[in-house]
């Protein structure tokens, strides 16, 4: 458990994301068989037991604490596991019992009933120290958020497997991955070049997928338009879904295992395919705002209540198993061609087919683009007819169109430090607009400028600051942003009841007068739907 | 300790004549001060922190460790006449015995121990009780009054061995030696602690130091305490100092001052590192958990050592440590002094100005 606990440390304080693979690296070269595989699967969510809920836990504490002494203490730190991991006892004797590793905690907490959690944590908490109950109050509470993706440990892995295994590439782990079970032996022993490449076979794992690059006016000039095929980007989470030898998997781009959270589309999986689409919330057919399908990401359960307010719709793009063959060599036409013969034989409820878009030369599609202003259209794709379906960003085969960004004028409010390489600059912006006389915040951004500009605006920060509320800033309200975004929506976590999606800073102008920056009521016209 | 020293017969009651003013802890029977907020006639001083050290008094009592620390951080400033007072050597202040003994938290701090009208009374000033070779370590002593900081007056704070955070920040030297480690620490006492924490760990390279830190390393190699060789940061190449370790105040190790290292990590050595949010908060890459103040085990531990019947609860979360008193049977209440500042508002990377208050 120290060495997981060391690492999950580490991980927590490190800002880059390079840093963190460093530190997974030097995990898996260090830790052994099965103990880096189960942080492993800890990090990657991978893991299931039965878990303990906050309550059980902050009980357990009031046992050996003063429960005021822990009041004050919670108060102060605000979060549950850090503070029983800081205010639990730790007992002289406690150095006659070795802390448990973490094998014995994930094989212990696999085999425990309900109602044997809490006596195994209490004996665990006696033996570890801070760290290690930080750690281990983490992973019993089911929540790491330490900001590690699975996709990320994964890149970790191949970084790792190098060594060894020069030719191995993330997507072939993430090829691997999902045939695989924690603790992953034999993934290890693969990327140490110890044993073949496991088998991917009928398993419902995820296959890579394929991304786009985004279309510049230049690349379009040089592409003939009877070489490409286009259809709408929607303006949802593109998904795979997995259906084969019985089990059911729905994959976020990056891999991740998101199908507990959309039992309504799970459900209807009751065929043996691999397909690519977008995750929508539509209703009778009709795509409802992303604001609406937000609503329903990054939980790991769902109510029937969000069920009921938001049904998840699933718009198919392609098509990669159809039963054991592997159609990805096939060129798009061929694909989409297999798909649509397929969906017509299968007809799943909660999906549909998207559309092809189509067209003769370019300024047909220009016209299209800029009219898609309904719900759900965020652009265009292009992908070329010939194509096959390849892992990763391949350069060349598909494009997104993005419709134009809308933009707005918007007066900086506060000024926060960035993070990693930016920790000395004020990098991280909040901007309002007009509402009579008042500046209302509507939104944050942090990119959009050079580095040369943000020196620039870092030392104007500086110069114009009024307030300090700890890491933030406020400043005189004397500097415009031209903020670009894709699209707007009510909110009531913001005081202005808007949010933007995707803002970040198109022009910083230094010419313009703040009082004649945009005013709220300009926003609020733009909302979607 | 005697029985006679807890009874109350017939002695006036230490708060009849230790009081709260604006300018700081008034010790009436002696007409003077301690560790006052605002110029005053007479000043006992219990270290050299800023918090409780300022310029301007006309008399000024403290142990030569701390006046020249004094004479070093204020120069002109420092006051009108300065009267040594060492460890063991005691003083009678008009009606007041005063004797100072060692509080163990940077050189030269003291406890300031009063004995007057058949009463004794100690403030503690800011202390620690692990081993620290820059400094005396604390002594508790038996009295009827122990007036007690709080800093980290709550039982989330419990510093692990200082050798661990060492060894955290070599191991992470170790992992990456492209980069500069750079190390917020106060001026005062932090800075050298740490550096005597690493020669003792076995660290036996240059260290590099903000032009902010050399004064005060100069001053404690001159009074005896062995840190090695230092070297200046701010006149570095940037090339030299990829693999070096780099002390600097709190303030300047995620500012601008720090653009010149090589892809530092930012690191931090103070007890409120302890809390992980409040440390990623405030974007340090690797804290260390040293600090030079009781934690809330050694805080509980001395009340136990002193024996004191009443406790006085300053700067800090005296709320806890009061009610813990309270529930020893001890009689305890918060004393409201104003001007006293903990490194939580002082130093950390978002104030301007050297961090202090250690």
């Amino acid at each position: 458990m120290n060495r997981f606990a060391a690492l999950i440390d580490a991980l927590v304080f490190m800002p880059s994301r390079n840093g963190k693979i460093r530190l997974l690296v030097e995990h898996f070269a260090t830790a052994p068989d099965p103990e880096r595989g189960w942080a492993l699967a800890a990090l990657t969510g991978a893991l299931s037991f039965r878990e303990a809920k906050p309550a059980a836990i902050r009980e357990l504490a009031a046992t050996r604490v003063d429960p005021d002494l822990l009041a004050l203490s919670y108060d102060y730190v605000g979060d549950l596991a850090e503070t029983v991991a800081l205010i639990w006892p730790e007992r002289p004797e406690r150095s006659n019992s070795l802390p448990p590793s973490l094998d014995e905690v994930v094989e212990a907490l696999r085999a425990a009933k309900r109602g044997q959690v809490i006596g195994l944590v209490e004996g665990w908490l006696d033996t570890l120290d801070s760290s290690g109950r930080f750690a281990l109050l983490k992973l019993i509470t089911g929540a790491l958020r330490i900001g590690v993706s699975a996709r990320l440990a994964k890149t970790a892995l191949a970084e790792w497997g190098k060594a060894a295994r020069p030719e191995v590439s993330v997507d072939d782990v993430e090829e691997v991955w999902h045939g695989l079970t924690a603790p992953y032996v034999e993934l290890f022993a693969w990327l140490e070049g110890r044993a073949e490449r496991p088998a991917t076979g009928a398993g419902a794992g995820f296959r890579p997928m394929m991304l786009s690059h985004p279309l510049e006016e230049e690349d379009r000039a040089a592409l003939d338009p009877a070489a490409y095929a286009a259809e709408w980007k929607w303006d949802g989470i593109r998904v795979q879904m997995v259906a084969r030898g019985g089990e059911r998997r729905l994959y976020s781009r990056t891999g991740d295992d998101v199908s507990g959270a959309f039992p309504d589309i799970v459900d209807h999986m009751s065929f043996d395919a691999v397909l690519d689409g977008e995750l929508l919330v539509a209703r009778d057919g009709v795509v409802a705002p992303f604001n609406d399908l937000q609503q329903r990401l990054n939980r790991k359960t769902v109510t029937a209540q969000m069920l009921r307010d938001g049904p998840a719709w699933v718009r198919l793009y392609d098509i990669l198993f159809d039963g054991d063959e592997d159609l990805r060599g096939l060129s798009f036409v061929e694909r989409r061609a297999r798909l649509e013969r397929w969906y017509e034989a299968v007809r799943p409820r909660r999906m549909d087919l998207s559309p092809l878009v189509p067209f003769d030369r370019w300024d047909e599609l220009v016209a299209l683009r800029e009219g898609a202003r309904e719900n759900g259209i965020e652009g265009l794709m292009l992908k070329r007819r010939d194509s096959a379906y390849l892992a990763g960003r391949p350069k060349g085969p598909w494009f997104k169109w993005k419709r134009g960004a809308l933009t707005l004028d918007t007066v900086m409010m506060y000024a926060q430090r960035g993070h990693g390489k930016r920790s000395s600059y004020y990098s991280d912006y909040t901007f309002g607009v007009w509402r009579g006389e008042e500046l209302v915040p509507v939104g944050k951004a942090y990119s959009g400028f050079t580095d040369a500009e943000l020196v620039e605006l870092d030392r104007w920060v500086r110069n114009h600051t009024t307030r300090r509320y700890g890491p933030v800033r406020e400043v005189e309200a004397g500097l415009v942003l031209e903020v670009a975004f894709d699209s707007v929506h009510p909110s009531n976590r913001h005081k202005s009841g808007l949010a933007m999606r995707f803002p970040r800073v198109h022009r910083i102008r230094w010419d313009k007068p703040a009082h004649e920056a945009d005013r709220l009521e300009t926003l609020a016209a733009m909302v979607a739907g | 300790m005697s029985a006679a020293l807890h009874s109350n017969q017939g002695r006036p009651h230490p708060d009849t004549w230790i009081k709260v003013l604006p300018e700081g802890l008034y010790v009436e029977p002696g007409g003077f001060y301690i560790d006052p907020v605002r110029p005053v006639a007479r000043a006992v001083v219990t270290h050299g922190h800023s918090d409780h050290a300022r310029p301007g008094n006309r008399t000024v009592l403290a142990t030569s460790g701390t006046l020249a620390i004094m004479r070093q951080r204020m120069g002109e400033g420092v006051g009108g006449s300065l009267q040594a007072l060492d460890y063991g050597e005691t003083l009678r202040i008009g009606d007041v015995t005063v004797r100072m003994v060692p509080a163990g938290h940077v050189l030269g701090s003291a406890q300031v121990v009063m004995e007057h009208a058949g009463s004794r009374v100690v403030v503690s000033g800011d202390y620690k009780r692990r081993l620290d070779r820059t400094c005396a370590p604390f002594e508790p002593v038996p009295c009827d009054v122990f007036v007690t900081e709080a800093t980290f007056g709550l039982p989330v704070f419990r510093h692990p061995p200082d050798l661990g955070e060492v060894q955290k920040l070599l191991h992470s030297m170790a992992l990456f030696p492209e980069r500069s480690h750079v190390v917020g620490v106060y001026a005062l006492g932090k800075c050298q602690r740490l550096i005597t924490l690493l020669r003792a760990a076995g660290y036996d390279r240059p260290i590099w130091l903000h032009g902010a830190l050399e004064p005060l390393c100069r001053l404690y190699s001159s009074l005896g305490v062995e840190l090695g060789e230092l070297r200046p940061a701010t006149v570095a190449a940037k090339e030299e100092l990829k693999g070096a370790l780099v002390l600097a105040p709190p303030a300047a190790v995620a500012d601008r001052w720090a653009r010149r290292l090589a892809d530092p990590v930012v690191a931090v050595a103070s007890g409120w590192m302890r809390v992980r949010q409040r440390a990623r908060q405030r974007g340090v890459e690797l804290p260390l958990v040293i600090s030079d103040h009781a934690d809330w085990d050694e805080l509980c531990q001395t009340l136990e050592d002193v024996g004191a019947p009443e406790v006085w609860v300053t700067h800090g979360r005296e709320e806890a440590l009061v009610h813990y008193a309270t529930g020893r049977g001890i009689r305890a209440r918060a004393l409201a002094l104003i001007g006293f500042e903990d490194e939580d508002s002082e130093g950390m990377p978002e104030k301007a100005g050297e961090g202090e208050a250690s």
